[in-house]
């Protein structure tokens, strides 16, 4: 019998305002202990929260971004569950009218589009987090997180691999991106995912029993956690086992899943309206004004890319990742109208320094100018392509002038006619057999003297003018 | 001394006949002789008082004129005052000192009072009696064998028995009201939203409410004045501005039109407390207002509503208190072993009473049958007055069925502790404005109270009643001579 997977994923991110969503406090990272805390997000008896309306407007350009219905008026609700990074062991989110609902994320694998539909965007605070002492039995608690912002992101059961469920995290990632509301770092857990996962035969209708996965904090690790996941629940209906519903963690170490609590000890959440704060009223003019301040998402610029640059797909597709390479690349456009050489020079070039640091472009030193410049060195024969590969890595990493760089390490060309005219004649004359060869029609023999030319002048004769000056003393 | 009101301790001290020193110093040699009995405080702050009276003396010297400036006033120890504990009448925040002050707190201070301390309560405003005060029961002036009411019993005790010139109680379900009938003093349940609840403890945050508790109506105005009023720090806090209650007071009335509810007169109420009320609507027809009956048909249902809805946000609420932050905490084998053994050794009877009924009234599966319910009856209770207020500009109500009753004679019954504030919990589940005055005594000499509710916002016009009524009174009620 052959399987199918049903995946449906839960997505935490976590919002780049400036403070809390709920107190003033600050939301940087990397703040001593309790550093960043107040009665408010600390939960002291009598203190009250007021809603950060900027943490509405990034919840809103998400909910116009993927196209869900905005509700007119939306409901926090208090989620309870007693642990110690929980000051007020509950949590404030949304349960029966969050902010948004519907909507869905384009999403393409092995050249197959796919659109993988959302039942809810609602908005939350975050946890604080436990410091274990490794000498005693002993905790801490660092309230710095709490109260922080997010966006809670629910698909619906579309996803069918994990190869879909990893390019339904990476678009979404990219999709946050672009609006300037959350840096999609999984590692450092501003991006968090859970799946829902169950499996059933293929062609069936009905649902199979779902197990929840938690603690995938890398692409990679949501890939590998779904894969031992399905297999393994695959494994247990071919012998006639049932699949239990409960929560189980993903083991990085050991590539496996296991179980952290069954349904019996399911948490009851009691959810209810938060009586300290008022529903929030979303008037048409506040979408308008949010939604006329969105910037171009993804799919719209990958498109343009490919119109206005006549870029092929998969170069539109890559640069279009990041919406900080997609500008960069415009503005080096801007400066050399040459699309696919600027796109040829980000894809292989840039990306290569860029992925080695883990870093977008837009924190590094590098500037459209310097790919400009040195796209038109080449493009004047000052410096060979080779040379200006070699020299990249240095403008990346200090940003300093190609130009000066070039003279610097003396490596632009020699394109003095004279100089190089001279040189040429002396290599014909050195080899007097290869020049019979080549008046006896050996044409190809031209390769040689080009390359003895450049073994003369240690490689920064321009190859073009050599080529040139050859054929002409040889035809002569 | 005689017995002086906020107004007329301001007016001496601005004629500086005398000083806020002299004042001060007369409410604390009074708490000192008279609290052992009475046990209105649990924490006086004498030194604190004396410095703030001595600032005030040095600010009246300049002339400065502030609202409250030198006046000796008392707050509810659930109300969070920096620096000085706030217990919450609990064992389990017994230690507490909160790191900030309420912004009734901050804007008492502002207006120059002189704080004398911090008085008893049910443990977090869970009762009638003061009797669930974790730390001991408080009485009532009138009768030391008799309970104060509650849960604001130490205020209205203090300000009955004169340990303060006027005192901040909040209210839930009739917790300024009841007691302030029961002491013979005036309470005032404001608006819900109209003052900011930042820094009182929540117990019910969608009932709570701040309010005071005084000799006279006008300080009751007065304090309204000062506490009152939007707070970026509450968003259920009303965001206009108030209107100036004193001069409110001084307009004349129109004929107003009077509505006496039929299901708060029935069976239940006691004869005493029916006489005393009906004497007060004479009076009330001979200064020339129209009284009609009236029918708020859900009243029977109030009191099952509001012990849903309270207990369930109760539940939440107090989930906070859990020995990892601040407040008790008793060490245990493992987490859930600390948080079991912190919350069942501090928490009272009464107030895990309610944290399991209210849990329960949350629980998947019975949200629906029971929360839900309980909020479409409240709607209903709301309407009921929506609909009453279309014929009729106040409603008049008794505060209570009975007036003060024993110490330990509802303790051992709940439902009947319950059932004293069944007149007082229609107007927190409304939201409404409701006033308690004092109209007269019992033949055992006990305080009786008549409640005024009015639709939301009408402030003005019910301190303007209950202040023309109790001119016509012109009671003056004192407790016996201690
Ligand atoms: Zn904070």
């Amino acid at each position: 019998m052959e399987f199918e997977a049903v995946i449906g994923l839960e997505v935490h991110t976590q919002l780049l305002t400036e403070s809390k969503i709920f107190c003033g406090c600050s939301t940087k990272f990397g703040a001593p202990p309790n550093h960043h805390t107040c009665p408010v997000c600390t939960g002291m008896p009598g203190s009250l929260p007021v809603l950060n309306r900027r943490v509405v407007e990034f919840a809103l350009r998400l909910a116009l971004a993927v196209g869900a219905r905005i509700n007119p008026v939306c409901v926090f609700a208090r989620k309870h569950y007693f642990y110690p990074d929980l000051p007020k062991n509950y949590q404030i989110s949304q349960y029966e009218a969050p902010i948004a609902e519907g909507g869905a994320i384009e999403i393409e694998v092995d050249g197959q589009r796919k659109s993988i539909g959302l039942v809810r965007i609602h908005m939350e605070e975050d946890a604080g987090k436990l410091v274990h002492d490794e000498k005693r039995p002993v905790s801490y608690v660092d309230f710095n997180r709490t109260g922080v912002p997010l966006l809670e992101i629910v698909s619906e059961p579309d996803i069918r691999s994990p190869e879909e469920a990893v390019a339904y995290l990476k678009k979404l990632r990219t999709i946050v991106r672009y609006l300037g509301i959350c840096d999609g770092n999984m590692e450092e857990g501003s991006l968090r995912c859970d799946a829902n996962v169950s499996v059933r035969p293929k062609g069936s209708q009905e649902f199979g029993t779902k197990v929840e996965l938690k603690n995938m904090n890398s692409f990679r690790h949501v890939e590998r956690a779904l894969k031992y996941e399905i297999k393994r629940q695959i494994g247990l209906l071919l012998e006639g086992k049932e699949v239990v519903q409960e929560t189980r963690l993903f083991d990085e170490a050991k590539g496996v899943t296991h179980s952290m609590r069954g349904k019996e000890e399911a948490h009851d959440y009691r959810y209810f309206p938060d009586p300290d704060l008022v529903p929030v009223k979303i008037d048409p003019e506040w979408i308008e004004k949010v939604r006329s301040e969105l910037p171009e998402l993804p799919d719209a610029k990958k498109q343009r890319f490919i119109e206005e640059y006549g870029l092929p797909t998969y170069d539109a597709e890559i640069l279009t990742v990041s919406r900080p390479l997609a500008e960069f690349f415009e503005e080096c456009v801007k400066l050399f109208p040459q699309p696919k050489k600027v796109s040829n020079w980000l894809m292989t070039e840039v990306l290569r320094e860029l992925n080695r640091e883990g870093k977008e472009i837009d924190e590094t030193n590098l500037k459209p100018e310097h790919i400009a410049e040195l796209l038109k060195l080449v493009e004047d024969g000052v410096v060979s392509i080779t040379a200006a590969k070699k020299i990249f890595p240095e403008v990346y990493a200090t940003g300093r002038n190609p130009k000066e760089l070039v003279e610097e390490k003396g490596l632009r060309q020699e394109s003095d006619e004279g100089a190089l005219e001279a040189i040429c004649r002396e290599v014909l004359s050195e080899n007097p057999a290869e020049v019979e060869k080549y008046k006896s029609g050996k044409k190809g023999v031209i390769g040689f003297f080009v390359g003895q030319v450049m073994k003369k002048t240690r490689g920064k004769a321009n190859p073009k003018l050599v080529n040139q000056i050859l054929t002409r003393l040889l035809e002569a | 001394m005689q017995r002086l009101s906020i107004l007329e301790i301001r007016e001496k001290l601005r004629k500086k006949e005398i000083s806020s020193r002299e004042i001060t110093e007369y409410y604390l040699s009074r708490i000192e002789k008279l609290d052992p009995q009475i046990k209105a405080y649990l924490t006086v702050t004498r030194e604190e008082a004396l410095a703030q009276a001595q600032a005030a003396d040095e600010k009246l010297a300049r002339g400065e004129e502030l609202p409250l400036l030198g006046v000796p006033l008392s707050v509810k120890d659930n109300i969070c005052t920096k620096g000085i504990r706030t217990t919450c009448a609990s064992r389990i925040l017994e230690n507490f000192v909160p790191p900030y002050d309420a912004t009734v707190v901050e804007r008492l201070k502002e207006a120059g009072a002189v704080i004398l301390g911090k008085t008893n309560l049910d443990e977090f405003a869970m009762g009638s009696s003061t009797e669930n005060s974790a730390f001991f029961p408080t009485r009532n002036p009138w009768d030391l064998e008799r309970v104060p009411g509650g849960s604001s019993g130490g205020s209205a005790a203090a300000v009955a028995a004169e340990l303060c010139a006027g005192s901040l109680g909040s209210d839930t379900g009739g917790s300024i009201r009841q007691p302030a009938a029961f002491c013979g003093v005036v309470g005032l349940k404001p608006t819900y939203g109209r003052v900011s609840r930042y820094g009182l403890v929540a117990f019910a945050s969608s009932l709570d409410q701040i309010g005071p508790l005084t000799r006279t109506v006008s300080d009751a105005a007065l304090l309204l004045q000062i506490i009152g009023g939007p707070d970026s720090r509450d968003s259920t806090c009303y965001p206009e501005a108030q209107p100036d209650y004193l001069s409110e007071l001084e307009k004349p009335l129109p004929r107003l039109k009077l509505g006496l509810p039929k299901e708060y007169f029935g069976e239940g109420l006691s004869d005493e407390i029916r006489i005393k009320l009906e004497e007060s609507f004479r009076e009330l027809e001979k200064l020339g207002f129209e009284l009609r009956e009236v029918s708020l048909p859900h009243t029977e249902y109030a009191v099952a509503a509001y012990y849903i809805i309270a207990p369930a946000e109760a539940s939440s609420n107090l989930a906070r208190y859990d020995g990892v932050k601040y407040g008790l905490r008793l060490e245990g084998r493992d987490l859930l072993d600390m948080y079991k053994k912190t919350r069942s050794q501090g928490f009272g009877a009464e107030v895990k009473r309610r944290i399991m009924i209210g849990t329960y009234a949350l629980s998947a599966g019975y949200y629906d049958a029971y929360y839900r319910k309980a909020s479409q009856v409240r709607t209903l209770i709301a309407r009921d007055f929506e609909e009453a207020f279309k014929e009729v500009d106040l409603i008049l109500t008794p505060v209570t069925p009975t007036s003060a009753f024993r110490l330990g004679e509802k303790t051992q019954d709940p439902l009947q502790m319950y059932l004293s504030d069944i007149f007082t919990i229609p107007v927190n589940l409304a939201g409404l404005v409701g006033l308690s005055l004092p109209v007269g005594l019992t033949s055992e000499n006990l305080p009786v109270g008549l409640q005024i509710i009015g639709p939301h916002f009408s402030e003005p016009l019910v301190l303007n009643l209950a202040h023309r009524l109790e001119e016509a009174l012109s009671l003056n009620l004192n407790p016996p001579p201690e």
